[in-house]
């Protein structure tokens, strides 16, 4: 009994991981295929990471992605804490509920109406005011900020929901004024919401599809609309090498995060360790 | 009502001096809830004093009210003369130890202390010096570069009291200043306290739910309940001398005896206790109408028991048989099942380690109480 359900267990796990992993390792087998279809080998090559890396196309996309990304995640940071900041902190005042719901609701609308609303927007403008004269880099950050704002408020208000008001009232009652208690207390405790914040909207933007598709006008393709038209043309082995080096350098970040994680939590039990030792030699 | 109290001489603090905090008619109100109703309170320069009560009667909301966290809905506070009901939290000079300490976890032991100094823009030596002077008095010299959650549950504490004295407030309030320490700590820490207080004379208003702490420690204790003060006086006084029910029972533990004046002169009056069928005598400085309701009450170390009875010229005698005993080491509690049916408390000090002598009584004995005149009180509600 005991036996056969620990090996459905394993099976089970396999399994699990196979459908996760199997098909990322087949594409990064395949990004060294020489042959130029996709699915037939041809023998051993780096030819396509040489494609790759000599197509100004592709650059061009992964700096505008990242450029945006980068705007994207600084505003949204700063716009979102200050909303994050009013939700928790400025207790109640007319409206709380209103704008409570105003901004979460980015992160439950479907992509589709984000993307097309702002698309009227831009079109509106455009027409009322003459701004903006072309769709690009500008539109494409405009509406990622709208939605990356919305997580970061979410991640700033459950941080400070965490953070005791007693340390904000200890500073003033030691003669802070509120905006020096903000800088002094306040912003040194959201440091890790912000940092989180700050990674989550960039990642968000250097995924989105549907909304910078919506949003792009022509010459401002970011990175996954040049993979996804390109896809649309048919597979080929380029994209196989990109989705490569985009896995190795996700990898990458993940095992050096974990690392840092762990070396701080080490830290923090012999800090603990050393006030145990303390308190009991006292 | 209050009776007996009036012929008894008191140490109360000086009144020559005006009170250093004032605080007249403060109301709060939490939308229809009232935490604080209507209180009037006078707090003079260097007293220890406390402001004692169950939790949600208001206290820790008067103690808001005085550091400026929380606005009244009306009256006023004064400190030193000064009305200071409107000033915010950052211009009062007053400091505020929290119940949960409160310490920022990001900065260091040494300039959590500073940084009270540092927002009121003093000078960097001057500061460095009042900062180690102030971690010396309360023995924190070698932690000052730890951070806070590198520190011991005492020692966070000692950091949360350094950090509150080292502006010099003209008054320090203490929100349950030992509750978190465990019971041994907290003893210590409660003589720590009243030396560190008299070394810095700053006036400490302590707010604590802990009826053992407030009597170890005040000067003064405010007694309070339903967001009103009942009862301010020294702890001896509220003791001895408890305005009603409420207080006896509240401070310390107190047998209660419902019956009726029979005969008063001003000197001593003779209460009938129906359950009893017998009359007591009390020595109560007012005159009681005949015939009033009235509560006999007597705290349990005054009843002296014994297994031989008194001379039976003693009066306010009881006989009744030893129910439980509970054995505490420095003394020992009685639970006497009187001949009424009623079950008095009465405690008796352990003075002889000889193992006979332990117990004036043993579970199934039969005891004798009987209690001075002058050892019990009066209360007409």
């Amino acid at each position: 009994m005991r036996g056969k359900r620990s090996l459905f267990l394993l099976s089970a796990l396999s399994f699990g991981f196979a459908f996760l992993y199997v098909p990322m390792a087949v594409l990064i087998f395949y990004s060294f295929n020489y042959s130029k279809l996709v699915p037939v080998w041809g023998g051993f090559s780096t030819r396509w990471y040489r494609v790759l890396f000599e197509s100004e196309e592709m650059w061009a996309a992964l700096t505008l992605s990242l450029k945006i990304a980068t705007v994207n995640a600084t505003v949204a940071t700063l716009l979102g804490a200050l909303a994050g900041l009013t939700l928790s902190r400025a207790g109640h005042f007319k409206g709380r509920t209103l704008f409570a719901g105003m901004v979460s609701a980015p992160l439950v609308m479907p992509e589709v109406i984000t993307g097309l609303s702002l698309l009227l927007l831009f079109i509106t403008l455009s027409n009322l005011i003459g701004w903006p004269s072309e769709r690009g880099m500008t539109t494409i950050t405009i509406a990622h900020i709208t939605f990356s704002l919305a997580y970061v408020a979410v991640i700033v208000q459950s941080r400070l929901a965490g953070v005791s008001q007693d340390l904000e009232e200890a500073a003033q009652d030691l003669g802070g004024k509120p905006f020096r208690v903000l800088i002094d207390i306040t912003l040194p405790l959201l440091m890790p919401a912000l940092a989180a914040g700050w990674l989550l909207a960039f990642t968000l933007s250097l995924d989105d599809l549907v909304i910078a598709s919506f949003v792009s006008g022509p010459g401002s393709n970011t990175l996954p609309i040049l993979i996804y038209s390109r896809i649309r043309l048919g597979l080929r082995p380029d994209i196989n090498a990109l989705a490569t080096m985009i896995i190795l350098v996700v990898s990458i970040g993940v095992f050096v995060a974990g690392w840092l994680l762990l070396r701080q939590q080490r830290l923090r039990d012999q800090e603990a360790q050393l006030a145990t030792a303390d308190s009991n030699g006292k | 009502m209050s009776h007996g109290a009036n012929h008894m001489t008191q140490s109360e603090p000086n009144r020559r001096s005006e009170p250093l905090i004032k605080v007249k008619g403060i109301v709060k109100n939490f939308g229809a809830f009232t935490a604080v109703d209507n209180v009037d309170l006078e707090i003079y320069r260097g007293e220890l004093f406390s402001i004692l009560g169950a939790s949600g009667c208001g206290k820790t909301t008067l103690l808001r009210i005085l550091a400026g966290l929380e606005s009244p809905s009306s009256g006023t506070v004064f400190v030193d003369g000064i009305d200071i009901t409107n000033l915010p939290p950052y211009e009062r000079p007053v400091n505020m130890m929290f119940q949960s300490y409160a310490l920022f976890p990001h900065m260091t032991v040494a300039h959590n202390v500073a940084y009270g100094l540092k927002r009121d823009g003093v000078a960097k030596p001057e500061l460095w010096k009042r900062v180690d002077e102030i971690l010396d008095m309360v023995e924190l010299s070698d932690l000052s570069k730890r951070k806070p959650h590198q520190l011991s549950g005492g020692q966070r504490q000692r950091v949360a009291l350094a950090r509150a004295l080292v502006k010099q407030p003209k008054v320090l309030l203490l929100d349950e200043p030992l509750a978190a320490l465990d019971k041994r700590l907290r003893e210590q820490t409660q003589f720590e306290l009243m030396r560190i207080q008299e070394q810095v004379g700053v006036t400490f208003v302590v707010v604590t739910h802990d009826q053992g702490e407030a009597m170890t420690l005040s000067d003064r204790i405010a007694v309070m309940d339903c967001g009103r003060f009942v009862q301010i006086g020294s702890p001896s006084r509220l003791y001895e001398f408890p305005k009603n029910r409420f207080i006896a029972s509240f401070i310390g533990s107190v047998n209660m005896l419902a019956g009726q004046v029979v005969r008063c002169d001003g000197t001593l009056c003779t209460i009938y206790i129906p359950s009893h069928d017998s009359h007591f005598e009390v020595e109560h400085g007012e005159y009681l109408d005949k015939g009033a309701a009235i509560w006999l009450a007597v705290r349990p170390e005054k009843i002296r028991i014994s297994q031989t009875s008194p001379t039976s010229d003693m009066p306010n005698q009881i006989l009744g048989i030893v129910d439980d005993i509970a054995y505490t080491g420095n003394m020992s509690t009685y639970r006497v099942r009187t001949e009424a049916g009623d079950v008095l408390e009465v405690t008796h000090p352990n003075q002889s380690r000889a193992k006979d002598s332990q117990l004036v009584a043993d579970w199934g004995d039969t005891a004798h109480l009987c209690w001075a005149p002058s050892d019990a009180v009066l209360f007409s509600e």
